[in-house]
């Protein structure tokens, strides 16, 4: 018999909806430290690449006010997640426009900000590198000349004496025995731009060294045990005296993920012990010195047989991560597993690297990588399928990856319902029926891409929970996964008021705190819904099992005829037996000789995934297990073009995920309305413009457009498809990053479609689509 | 250059001292412990500092504070007098959030509108919201609660 679901899988109101509507939340900037509060900022470089000769911060120092000035000096070993390639104040070299070169702690911030002005930086500038092309030149100026020294994981593969920071390679089958049996062979070469984050609230971390050698800080993080594990390895400190608080987050979208600008406060506070020390990005400095989304130079080469079939691809992909790679390497190398998208290939070439260059450091970004790669693969599967007389979606569903068929490093895949979701989302975007508008100098076209996204962790990446009653039969429950938004403390709650029987009134899921609430590697991966639900799963599952215990032996009813439900404890034999929660979860359970059983009833539950192995043969990328699992999707848009003006406007979407069971549907929808509409953004305007010496010319919102409430469709049709996971809490694997991936490439698809113009370098802007309609290099043959 | 500065905050008066270029998001947040207005940008272009100068939404990060010598200023913290109001119900309801630091400008912003216009279409719902930014929801669950209230309003034939 099929368990009946009380709370998991059905709709409700978000548990963090009431503070937010409020204005209660109060996020890290709302906290109130005193009048002992001190104030940070910081210097940036101007120069792209240079050396840096000389620092002069007497002039600084002598600002009343001014507590302390640090730089690069003070602070000479280096920090990162995987790659410790960077450094808290730039030492000796500067190697991106914006890279912070000194900091001041101040009374107040504009009298920080005036101290910096004084401080003198001799430098000689070096020749700069900008695109990942000139970055793997065999003559370029090395931009990480130690590369070779640097404290790396055994699972990355740099190439020291080049500006590769790693290399993941995938070699399955023969590619070239592929491609000779091949009927038709499409290649393209795709660019990508860095986009950024533009979470409304910019990065922000308090921070303060009490007297007795604590450190605690207050940071906008998704990752507050990652970063208390980098702060204590780099001060040298007890992991017990360092302490990362994350109050409510204003968005992270990958952005707050591991640790950037909050070493710098933690350097301040360090400085000035007893006092709090507050740095808070402007909107500039989030644009230049927080993370950007990796860009990528990719060249795509698919062949396939007259039936459609994929015999083999060659995806060579090169990412400009800028000037370090201590987060970005490990988008090349989870892209470099996954480079194939969501089809079956047996011959399989991929090359992915991470290029140093003189941009913007670029890290995690919502999709992590499989947009920016999706859209070339996406781009070629259309392309083929105009080549071969395949409808598009037609030649996607011959080739989508089914059950146990081997990925790109040749481990079967998971259950999945990606011909379910291509099915519904063609459904809803009504593919196939033409369109007209009603103004003849308007087209309406539609596009479509499949998409797939594993978790990109390290194999033994975990999660943890504690779950405590109170008195009154509620509970709190302890985990470290942050609510960026996506409704984690809401998933998490249904999960353990499903198997505790408590109503969702009765449950609270706290924010993170590393003294008190246990571990979580970080919110990162869409993998929290899955990792973390597991951890409360069996948390929920251990205080189950107490409470069970306790009941059976005050009342000598045998476990197995008990259960948990409305609040409390029944019995399947005896239907007016019920204990309330609240008669006894904290005092136990008085005998009839007035003496008790039990006690404060507490679970706890961790998870790890015990079948991963991320140490591949580097050569071909075969022999481990480096991804947990796939989550897979579609999604589709029906776009109306100016042909006049070359302006897009997108009338309808329909995405659809397998995200495994949706623990709340309304919420998971609103994942994919929000990742969309992100993901549109990206398509259409999104894209960090340099001039030539590496300077930001939008690093603002006048100049860097995100989509407003004026450029969403009105028709968004979000659509959830549940094929569950084996081991994912109640059969739920992640979605919430997915949602973005299909955009850029079905977008684009829908203007070749329209137009016969093929962009394949985003974002696909009105300029693009008038300067280059008609011309003959630019056209492909029209569906 | 500093000066005294006497408005009225929430419906009570408040005298603060403020320099010449303090900018009253700065003043509101740090000085009289109002933090529903956010930083989200400090140039006017994001909305998350959105607060009401009689009746009227204004960005607080481009204001300056000397500016509401004598005037009825409004922040999120003064429309809840009762519980939350109409829009703000239909927000929960709607879960038309999600990092929700931009939430408290949004319902300035709504406020604004249903003062002026109890039950606007969703053309000018839309309008009158594009200068406050969301990066999370895509709106979607935003427009939806607006037009509930909006429909409310016209069957309570406001």
């Amino acid at each position: 018999m099929k368990e009946e679901l009380k709370v998991v899988g059905h709709n409700a109101v978000r548990l963090d909806i009431l503070e937010k509507v409020t204005g209660a939340a109060e996020y890290t900037d709302d906290l109130a430290f005193g009048p002992n509060l001190l104030h940070m900022a910081v210097l940036s470089s101007p120069h792209a690449h240079a050396k840096i000769l000389s620092i002069d911060t007497s002039e600084a120092e002598k600002l009343p006010g001014v507590h302390a000035v640090l730089t690069g000096k003070d602070f000479p070993e280096k920090f990162g997640l995987y790659l410790k390639d960077k450094s808290i104040f730039a030492v000796d070299r500067v190697r991106q426009v914006g890279e912070q070169v000194a900091g001041v702690v101040a009374s107040t911030y504009e009298i920080a900000r005036n101290a910096c002005k004084r401080i003198k930086v001799e430098y000689e500038v070096l020749p700069e590198i900008h695109d990942p092309y000139d970055s793997i030149k065999e003559d370029a100026i090395l931009i990480h000349p130690d590369l070779g020294n640097y404290e790396i994981e055994p699972w990355l593969d740099a190439q020291p004496g080049t500006n590769i920071a790693h290399l993941r390679k995938i070699r399955k089958g023969d590619v070239e025995k592929g491609f000779e049996e091949a009927d038709v062979i499409v290649e393209g070469e795709y660019h990508i731009p860095h986009v950024a984050h533009t979470c409304i609230e910019t990065h922000i971390s308090v921070s303060k060294f009490s007297m007795d050698g604590r450190l605690t800080m207050w940071n906008s993080t998704q990752s507050p045990h990652t970063q208390r594990n980098i702060m204590a390895h780099s001060l040298g400190i007890p992991h017990k005296n360092v302490r990362v608080i994350a109050p409510p987050i204003g968005g992270g979208f990958g952005g707050k993920a591991g640790i950037s600008m909050e070493v710098m406060a933690a350097a301040g506070a360090k400085a000035c012990p007893g006092h709090p020390v507050k740095l808070r990005w402007t909107r500039e400095e989030e644009f230049y010195n927080s993370s950007q989304r990796t860009g990528l130079r990719n060249k795509v080469k698919m062949g396939f047989k007259k039936n459609g079939k994929l015999v083999a691809i060659k995806h060579q992909m090169f990412w400009d991560v800028g000037a370090s790679a201590e987060y970005g390497s490990n988008v090349v190398n989870a892209t470099g597993f996954s480079a194939t998208g969501p089809y079956y290939i047996p011959n399989v070439y991929i090359d992915s690297y991470a290029c140093y260059t003189n941009n913007p450091i670029c890290s995690a970004y919502r999709g992590f990588g499989y947009s920016e790669f999706s859209f070339g693969i996406e781009s070629t599967m259309d392309r083929a399928a105009k080549k071969m007389g395949f409808d598009p979606v037609e030649l996607r569903k011959i080739n989508a990856i089914k059950e146990g068929e081997g990925v790109a490093y040749d481990v079967p895949m998971n259950p999945n319902g990606l011909i379910e979701c291509i099915d519904k989302v063609a459904k809803e975007i009504e593919w196939g029926k033409e369109e007209k508008s009603d103004d003849p100098n308007k087209i309406i076209a539609k596009g479509f891409a499949s998409v797939w996204k594993a978790p990109a962790m390290p194999a033994n990446e975990s999660s943890s929970a504690f779950i405590k009653f109170s008195e009154d039969g509620s509970i709190n429950v302890l985990v470290s996964g942050m609510d960026l938004g996506q409704g984690f403390l809401t998933a998490m709650a249904k999960i353990a008021a499903e198997v505790l029987g408590l109503t969702l009134d009765k449950v609270r899921v706290e924010l993170p705190d590393t003294d008190r609430n246990p571990y979580e590697w970080q919110t990162v991966a869409s993998h929290v819904t899955w990792s973390c639900g597991n951890a409360v799963k069996r948390a929920a599952i251990d205080a189950k099992n107490k409470i069970l215990d306790i009941v059976q032996r005050a009342h000598f009813i045998d476990k197995s005829q008990l259960y948990l439900e409305d609040n409390g404890v029944k019995c399947t034999t005896q239907e007016s037996f019920f204990i309330p929660y609240s008669d006894f979860v904290i005092t136990g359970i008085q005998t009839e000789h007035n003496t008790w059983i039990g006690g404060p009833i507490l679970g706890s539950g961790m998870f790890m995934p015990e079948y991963t192995n991320a140490m591949v043969n580097p050569e071909t990328g075969l022999g481990g297990h480096p991804m947990v699992h796939y989550t897979v999707g579609a999604g589709a848009v029906k776009i109306e073009i100016d042909k006049e003006t070359g302006r897009i406007k997108v009338l309808k979407m329909a995405e659809a995920f397998d995200l495994g069971k949706a623990i709340n549907p309304d919420l998971a929808k609103d994942q994919i309305v929000g990742g969309f509409v992100q993901g549109m953004g990206t398509a259409l305007w999104e894209e960090c413009i340099f001039d030539e010496k590496g300077k930001m010319l939008n690093d603002g919102f006048t100049d860097y457009k995100i989509p407003t409430i004026l450029d969403v469709p009105r028709d968004m049709n979000p659509i959830l498809v549940e094929v569950p996971q084996p081991d994912g809490p109640y059969g739920a694997r992640g979605h919430s990053e997915h949602t973005m991936i299909p955009v850029m490439p079905a977008v684009a698809n829908a203007v070749a479609n329209g137009l016969g113009v093929r962009i394949t370098d985003v974002p696909v802007t009105a300029e693009k689509i008038v300067m280059r309609m008609g011309k003959p290099e630019f056209m492909e043959e029209k569906k | 250059m500093n000066h005294t500065v006497k408005f009225n905050l929430n419906g009570s008066p408040v005298e603060v001292q403020v320099k010449s270029n303090e900018k009253l998001l700065d003043v509101l947040r740090d000085k009289l412990g109002v933090t529903s207005p956010k930083f989200g940008c400090g140039v006017g272009e994001c909305g998350a500092c959105t607060v009401l100068i009689d009746g009227l939404s204004v960005r607080s990060c481009i204001t300056f504070a000397v500016e509401v010598e004598g005037k009825n200023v409004v922040s999120l913290e003064g429309l809840q007098a009762d519980g939350p109001t109409k829009i703000q119900k239909a927000f929960i309801k709607n879960n038309a959030f999600q990092c929700g630091f931009c939430a408290p400008g949004f319902v300035m912003s709504a406020t604004e509108l249903i003062e002026k216009n109890p039950s606007p279409t969703e053309e000018e719902i839309r309008h009158a919201l594009a200068g406050n930014l969301c990066r999370c929801t895509g709106y979607k669950n935003i427009v939806d609660a607006m037009n509930e209230v909006s429909q409310e309003n016209k069957e309570e034939g406001r």
